[in-house]
């Protein structure tokens, strides 16, 4: 018999306890289909890594690391070709910070309202419906803000500011994070010992002293994983932002202006025509490779937060 | 016995329900009854049973969750500086009835309270009365030592600092640490996390960061059940000091540290009906040696709970 | 003890100011509640403009028509029933490898270091952005080759080129951590007392998994899946990524055909400057998340019928 049954003498099973060999090799091989479907994520993870390695690396011999990564000039397609990254990670740090100074405090706000202040049935009514704002395609979001926010902006606030520009796109993208946010960071709140607050309302303290000095420091590490998620997120938000924030790759801080994502940048180009095996297409690899390696840095940085936070309490 | 109430006139509320049921049960357990004579009988006339000085005064008081009802006129009162102790076996409202005296019950949904409860005469229910304020009046410490996940200065001066104390605050720590006889041991690590204390230590954190804010009286549901009997009489040594400077009312499920620790006991039961009510109160010493009710005595003697 | 009695001297040190502390509790609160709003409030707006720019290409003919130059002669038919079509394919990947995923990492796997790593790497798979797996289909389905290695002609198979079948391959990937990591929960849910007895009567694992763990957890499963495929109902990047094209004439025929869906056909209206394309971009939204919609109410139902994981 192949498998390690330990015989306890050499004279093996009797007849009655007898294993049946086909009933073990047919348990062995759904056994072994089962790992291969596990298997399948590793496969997906080694593909990723793989071909952005391989095709950046390609890239990187054809253009310098330093040029790429210090470079402020991004007109890969053009005649008098450009490819430093940095306005590429400029637009995408700059939608992302602006995204977070909307989602994070409105999303910690709603967070706080619902684990603290809410009762069950008005928490059973707006849990389904950020639920369902967090199911909206981001798609749609970028239509919201190219055909109703830019306008809205354009007629109250700012006259002057263009069809493509980064405000609505932060505006939408924060939208889109709320609910990551919130979700998360209730769930944190809500998992802070009843005890803790009853000791601070113990001492003569009001539901805001304890919402503000016990229950939310203590859930501090869950809140931080999730902004940090929300910060990825809205790092590799895509459509939104090419709908929303438009395609002009440069410096600066113009808000009111265009700017380029990296992720818009790599949708420009397989919408376009360029050919493929060119240093131009493999520009995208470049790019993706950025992005994969600071959205991995943001998800395992939360996931070592997150750990945190357990071991204190469970 | 069976057809009074407590020998000091009136102080333990027994309504004719309760009388009944009670009626009933010394029939069906006529032995507790024959037995009682010998137990301690020289002690009881002895002891002067009067309350003069009431710090709190609890008045019929009865409390439902949503449309249950755990507790039913109660009513006790408090003597100043004393420690007085509220025993039953579990289920029998007893923390229940701790947590209406700070208004503790509030903060679960549902919760509804009757009668009144009144510190100095001061009522602690009603329209215009502000729950914080009866909070910092009186203080809790409650069953697990709950820290707050500061430091051990920050723990104690929490309540201080939301309170707008405007003295030295080193110095309200300092003495609010002695005060819980924790001082000389963590005098040196101040800044660390109060969480870092052994449970003993914690539960005495616990009391100084209630003491600090200067309450008249403080609860205590249960301090030492999450304790070793080491910690556990370093706390019972602790709370006969606070005494002379504090009310205490304390909730224990533990008949010898009730004995040991109070002046005063009250009895409470739940029986079929599962509603709370106080079946006897009276000094410590009388009430385990010479208890007026049979299911008292059923009780401390072990027979059932 | 020291008898200085300081409860007496400092009582009064207290400044205790409760009704301006009440009163910053109450702007709290409001302030927090306001917040709250926030999201609720631009929910509603969206919907809100999306039905008026939307409403007045709402027919059903839209989802008879295939594209066209002209606003009012263009229609939904070859998006609509593209993603149905892949969505259809995505499922039927996503689900057996997702629930096999889980039913070994909870039924079988060994609690050693490789299956540690395999949890990890799901989590961390669950936060890439959907434009890298756009890039994985792109380099794997289409062009066959992941760089290193055989390429799929190398093995004897043909790539996939835009076909549907490349474009659920990839959603598959992209919804796989979700769908394992949601029936891996609707599993943890089931008593081991369950376990135990079909164990005790003589069942091999596979026949305790089967007969008795995955129908009690069947429910959460079909839940978590529904909403990982309403996910992926709405990806866009990935499959443009892949080349699915925003001007098909046809609907699919098998899964090899090229084809386009919902939300790249949206895109490819809302970038065009015409006002009557962007309004045909909304008559696609309305579609798109009636869709969506009443795939996350099919879910919420099971979730409530059958008690799945725990609404929380």
């Amino acid at each position: 018999m192949a498998t390690g049954t330990p015989a306890i003498d050499g004279s093996g099973a009797s007849a009655r306890f007898k294993r049946s060999r086909s009933r073990h090799l047919f348990e062995q091989l759904i056994g072994l289909s089962l790992f291969a479907c596990a298997a399948v994520t590793v496969v997906t993870t080694v593909g990723i890594v793989a071909i952005l390695l391989a095709e950046g690396l390609t890239f990187f011999t054809e253009i310098s690391p330093l040029e790429f990564f210090t470079g402020t000039r991004w007109t890969p397609l053009f005649q008098s070709a450009g490819f430093g990254v940095l306005p590429l990670v400029n637009g995408t740090l700059i939608v992302a910070l602006g995204a977070s100074l909307v989602a994070l405090p409105v999303g910690t706000l709603a967070a706080i309202y619902l684990s603290e202040y809410a009762s069950p049935q008005i928490r059973s009514i707006i849990k389904p419906v950020l639920e369902v704002l967090a199911g909206i395609p981001t798609i749609v979001f970028g239509y919201f803000a190219l055909t109703f926010i830019t306008p809205f902006l354009k007629d109250t606030i700012f006259p002057e500011i263009g069809v493509f520009n980064a405000l609505s796109g932060m505006i939408v993208v924060g939208i889109m994070t709320i609910p990551m946010v919130s979700s998360i960071s209730d769930d944190s709140m809500r998992a802070v010992p009843q005890e803790l607050r009853e000791a601070a309302y113990g001492v003569g303290a009001t539901k805001f002293e304890v919402v503000t000095r016990v229950t939310f420091p203590a859930a501090l590490s869950g809140i931080v994983a999730s902004y940090i998620l929300a910060i990825s997120r809205a790092i590799g938000e895509t459509m939104a932002v090419t709908l929303a924030v438009g395609a002009t790759p440069r410096m600066g801080f113009d808000i009111l202006d265009s700017f380029q994502t990296m992720t818009a940048y790599i949708v420009n180009v397989s919408l376009g025509d360029t050919p493929q095996g060119t240093t131009e297409f493999r520009t995208i690899f470049a790019v993706a490779l950025t992005l994969f390696a600071m959205t991995l840095l943001m998800n395992l940085i939360s996931a070592r937060v997150v750990q945190r936070y357990r071991e204190r309490y469970e | 016995m069976a057809d009074s109430t407590n020998s000091n006139g009136g102080v333990a509320v027994v309504d004719e329900q309760v009388a009944d049921e009670r009626d009933a049960a010394v029939g069906a357990s006529s032995s507790g009854r024959d037995f009682r004579p010998t137990l301690g009988a020289a002690q009881i006339d002895q002891q002067e049973d009067t309350i003069e000085d009431v710090a709190v005064q609890i008045d019929d008081v009865g409390l439902w969750y949503g449309a249950k009802k755990a507790i039913e006129g109660v009513s006790l009162d408090v003597q100043r500086h004393e420690i007085t102790a509220l025993i039953g076996p579990s289920g029998c409202g007893k923390s229940t009835l701790l947590r209406c005296i700070n208004r503790m019950n509030e903060l679960i949904p549902g919760v509804r309270i009757e009668g009144q409860i009144r510190v100095d005469g001061d009522p602690l229910y009603g329209s215009d009365v502000d729950p914080v304020e009866v909070r910092r009046a009186v203080g809790m410490v409650f069953q697990k030592p709950n820290p707050f996940p500061k430091s051990i200065y920050e723990n104690v001066a929490f309540g201080a600092r939301i309170n707008g104390y405007k003295g030295n605050m080193d110095e309200l720590v300092e003495r609010s640490l002695r005060q819980a006889a924790l001082w000389d041991e963590v005098k040196d690590q101040l800044k660390e996390s109060g969480l870092a204390l052994s449970g003993g230590q914690q539960q005495r954190l616990c009391i100084a960061r209630a003491i600090a804010v200067q309450p008249e009286v403080i609860l205590m549901d249960e301090p030492c059940s999450a304790l070793d009997p080491i910690a556990t009489q370093r706390i019972e040594d602790l709370m006969q000091e606070l005494a002379a400077d504090y009310t205490i009312v304390i909730v224990t499920h533990n008949m010898q540290q009730a004995a040991r620790v109070s002046n005063r006991t009250a009895f409470m039961l739940a029986e079929e009906d599962l509603v709370g009510r106080l079946v006897e109160y009276g000094r410590t010493d009388q009430l385990f040696t010479s208890p007026n009710d049979s299911r008292t005595e059923d009780y401390i003697t072990g027979r059932f709970g | 003890m020291t008898a200085e009695a300081p409860a007496a001297t400092t009582r009064d040190l207290f400044e205790v100011n409760l009704a301006r502390r009440h009163m910053i509790g109450v702007i709290f609160q409001g302030v927090a509640l306001l917040g709250t709003l926030v999201g609720i409030i631009v929910l509603a707006v969206l919907l809100i403009e999306v039905w008026r720019d939307g409403i007045h290409f709402l027919e059903l003919d839209f989802l008879n028509r295939f594209p066209s130059r002209f606003a009012e002669q263009a229609g939904f038919k070859s998006a609509f029933w593209g993603s149905l079509w892949v969505i259809g394919f995505t499922a039927l990947l996503a689900f057996p490898i997702g629930v096999g995923a889980a039913v070994y990492l909870e039924e079988y796997a060994p609690k050693n270091a490789v299956t540690r790593l395999l949890q990890t790497n799901i989590s961390n798979l669950a936060g890439v952005p959907s434009i890298v797996y756009g890039i994985l289909g792109l380099q794997l389905f289409v062009r066959g080759t992941i760089g290193i290695g055989p390429s799929l002609e190398d093995l004897g198979l043909r790539d996939l080129d835009r076909s549907v079948l490349a474009g659920s391959a990839t959603l598959a990937l992209l919804i796989l951590p979700v769908v394992i990591v949601a029936s891996q929960e609707a599993l943890k849910a089931v008593p081991p007392s369950i376990r135990e007895a079909s164990y005790g009567v003589g069942a091999t694992r596979w026949q305790t998994v089967r007969s008795h763990v995955l129908p009690q957890a069947f429910p959460g499963i079909m839940t978590g899946t529904i909403l990982a495929l309403s996910r992926a109902i709405g990806e866009t990047a990935p499959l443009i990524m892949i080349g699915a094209l925003s001007f098909v004439a046809f609907t699919p025929g098998n899964p090899l055909d090229d084809f386009t869906v919902m939300p790249i056909q949206i895109f490819g209206w809302a970038v065009r400057p015409q006002l009557d394309f962007q309004d045909l971009a909304a008559t696609g939204i309305i579609v798109l998340l009636i869709v969506l919609l009443s795939m996350n109410a099919i879910a919420v139902y099971l979730r409530h019928r059958f008690g799945g994981p725990a609404s929380r």
